[in-house]
């Protein structure tokens, strides 16, 4: 089977091939629990992105961007981070998300209606609000790298984006900031191929990844397929980052399965057999094979992690349907320190 | 007693701000060994050092995003836009984080960040250096937006901005950037939000900010020797959160407005404190508020620029026409 489109040029890191076999020592450094939890996130997460296909299906969500096929990419590069570190995220790393132990709940609130940006704690979580407007959240990952140095602190911050994001200005300002100023940042493009309707081969001409030289940083390309590449590639980038080598651009490899959003038809712009064709790289599949050949796990571990999926996933819809909409003085409580009279006088107003 | 020019001042609340809080940052395009193209940064790099007061590459989207990252770090940014028309390529970092953060973190990130753009004309700039960007800015929920006239009260003013926890916009007149004012620099005194009558008188209020103040005062003189008509004259100060307490009780006691701004006519200042002085003493305006501004064009070259900006004279004249209206 041919991979997709938009992964031809430069090979990518890998761990593991997509049928699973090891490339070279498939040894990340990581021990059984953590080889383990990768699996288990991933699986957790693809069942719970279902779930709220699902739930918007069911008008308990507005517009959701789904994220199947992209599990490796956020579980592997969230994983490799440690509880310090910040990630600043796009609106579609609801995988990566819970690996920094967000609140589903919380953060579907966003989906939901009830709260823009970050309805979690991001302080408490060190994951950013969600952020649509493409590639503005490059900058601030930057922004707080800079900062967190000017602090002494060895920890890094993470900028999510997309391949379509990579086309922004705020990309190349972000990218050019950081190697600048050698900010402890990570920018992680997840290139799936598609923004919206448009290939990769119409947002960029050249790989991603290579822009980083232009910068004056490393930059790499990884099997953003491969749980273990992700990791080893991120992991690498962040201890770089703190010991003051400054950033890294990495390119990771991905297949958007789904459409862009619930609100999204694919089939106008993207041929059924393509998908079909990048179903053959499917990250669980692959790291599940190796996880299971090599011995460091059996039918029952991965057994259980679907079973715990699933009851995960439903105690997500549990606590999500019985949100109602928030009290609609929640408009006018944050957008000041302290609100101005003529503000409070529209407070009045609105509520009566 | 000393005198400051607008640009000391400036420096001088930047230096201030710097000493009495370490979280305080200031960088932008030019800011550390040149000083800033209008100097109002000389100096700073030299006391507080390259870790806090820097230059950053061209690119005012990527100063004004690492200023919302580096509020996420607990860093209170202080940037500067080099001139008002640079300001745009910022506009979306500003509009759709800067001015949202606090509410779209539910009030758990504070975005304590400080835009000083040197900004409006009348100092025979380049295209592109001469324009009034406050619309924009007081038009997006989140902002504070202030804009001083004369050097003491820009230090007040730039010092009530950095302090403040929520973003504030300060647009300095380049065009008062150098004449001087005698006295002692204070942060007390009417903050964010406060408007000040500059100029007795009840005949009317005529109200501006930024540069257009001298030249309603000069009016306001003006037509006391000509026509024996006595104005009060209101720097606004605060384009955002408007003095509505003090725009009021100018209406009841004065009964007649002019609004004075150099920003296009359309959807500028004089539009809000119209609609706002009608919604709140409509039964005290004895004439239709007036407005002189500057005209629906493209700001023009320096050879025609005071045919564009509100002239002693035509801000006199509709003086003479509200007060006889």
């Amino acid at each position: 089977v041919e991979a997709p489109a938009h992964w031809a040029g430069t090979d990518p890191v890998r761990v593991l091939d997509p049928d699973g076999s090891p490339v070279g020592d498939p040894d990340v450094g990581l021990g059984r629990e953590e080889l383990h939890a990768l699996l288990r996130w991933m699986i957790v997460a693809r069942r719970l992105d279902r779930e709220c296909v699902a739930l918007q299906r069911q008008g308990e969500l507005t517009v959701y961007p789904g994220f199947e096929g992209q599990e490796a990419s956020q579980v592997g590069s969230a994983f490799a981070l440690g509880p310090e570190d910040f990630v600043f995220p796009t609106f579609r790393e609801l995988a990566a998300a819970l690996v920094r132990g967000v609140d589903p709940v919380r953060y579907l609130w966003y989906h939901r209606g009830t709260w823009h940006g970050g309805p979690y704690d991001p302080r408490a979580t060190r994951f950013g609000p969600i952020c649509i407007p493409v590639a503005t959240q490059v900058i601030h990952a930057v922004g707080y790298a800079m900062g967190v140095a000017k602090d002494g602190s060895d920890a890094v911050a993470l900028g999510y984006v997309g391949d379509g994001a990579a086309s922004e200005g705020d990309f190349h300002e972000g990218a050019n900031l950081a190697a600048v100023f050698g900010a402890p940042a990570i920018i992680f493009v997840q290139n799936n191929g598609w923004a919206i309707s448009v290939p990769t081969r119409l947002q960029t001409a050249g790989e991603i990844w290579k822009r980083a030289e232009g910068y004056g940083m490393p930059g790499v390309r990884v099997d953003g397929n491969d749980v273990l590449a992700v990791y080893r590639v991120t992991r690498e980038a962040a201890d770089r980052a703190r010991r003051g080598a400054g950033p890294t651009l990495i390119e990771a490899l991905t297949y958007r399965i789904g459409a862009h959003s619930t609100a999204d038809d694919a089939s106008r712009y993207r041929d059924d057999a393509e998908v079909e064709g990048a179903r053959a790289f499917d990250p669980i599949a692959r790291y599940r094979t190796w996880l299971l050949a090599a011995g460091h796990a059996d039918d029952s571990v991965v057994a259980g992690f679907e079973d715990e999926a699933e009851t995960f996933a439903l105690g997500v819809r549990e606590g999500l349907v019985a949100q109602g909409p928030p009290p609609a003085e929640w408009m006018f409580d944050w957008v000041y320190a302290v609100p101005p009279a003529s503000l409070e006088q529209q407070r009045r107003e609105a509520l009566g | 007693m000393t005198e400051w020019t607008m640009v000391g001042a400036l420096r001088r609340a930047l230096a201030d701000a710097m000493r009495v809080d370490d979280r305080v940052l200031v960088f932008g395009e030019d800011v550390g060994a040149l000083g800033g193209v209008f100097r109002v940064t000389d100096g700073l790099q030299e006391e507080f050092g390259a870790e806090r007061v820097f230059d950053t590459p061209i690119g005012e989207a990527g100063i004004a995003g690492a200023a919302v990252g580096l509020a996420f770090a607990g860093w209170k940014s202080v940037v500067e836009m080099q001139f008002d028309a640079f300001s745009y390529p910022s506009l979306e970092q500003v509009i759709d984080h800067v001015a949202k953060m606090r509410t779209r973190t539910r009030g758990r990130i504070d975005m304590p960040i400080t835009i000083r753009i040197p900004s409006f004309g009348g100092i025979k700039g380049k295209e592109h250096h001469g324009e009034s960007p406050e619309t924009y800015y007081v038009h997006t929920a989140g902002l504070k937006v202030v804009s001083p006239s004369t050097p003491l009260d820009a230090y007040r003013l730039l010092r009530a901005a950095i302090a403040d926890p929520d973003p504030v916009v300060v647009l300095e007149p380049k065009a008062r950037y150098w004449p001087k004012e005698a006295g002692e620099l204070t942060a007390d005194g009417p903050g964010i939000g406060e408007a000040r009558v500059l100029r007795e008188g009840n005949a009317c209020t005529v109200i501006g900010y930024g540069a257009m103040v001298v030249r309603c005062l000069e009016a306001a003189e003006t037509v006391a020797a000509s026509d024996g008509i006595e104005v009060r004259v209101v720097d606004l100060r605060s384009l955002s959160p408007l003095d509505l307490d003090l725009l009021e009780a100018c209406v009841r006691e004065t009964g007649r407005v002019v609004v004075v701004h150099e920003a296009p006519l359309t959807l500028g200042m004089g539009a809000e404190i119209a609609a706002r002085v009608m919604e709140l003493a409509f039964d005290h305006l004895e004439a239709p508020v007036a407005r002189v501004t500057g005209w629906d064009v493209p700001y023009p070259p320096a050879s025609l620029e005071q045919h564009y900006l509100p002239s002693v004279e035509r801000i006199a004249d509709a003086i003479r026409r509200t007060v006889a209206y």
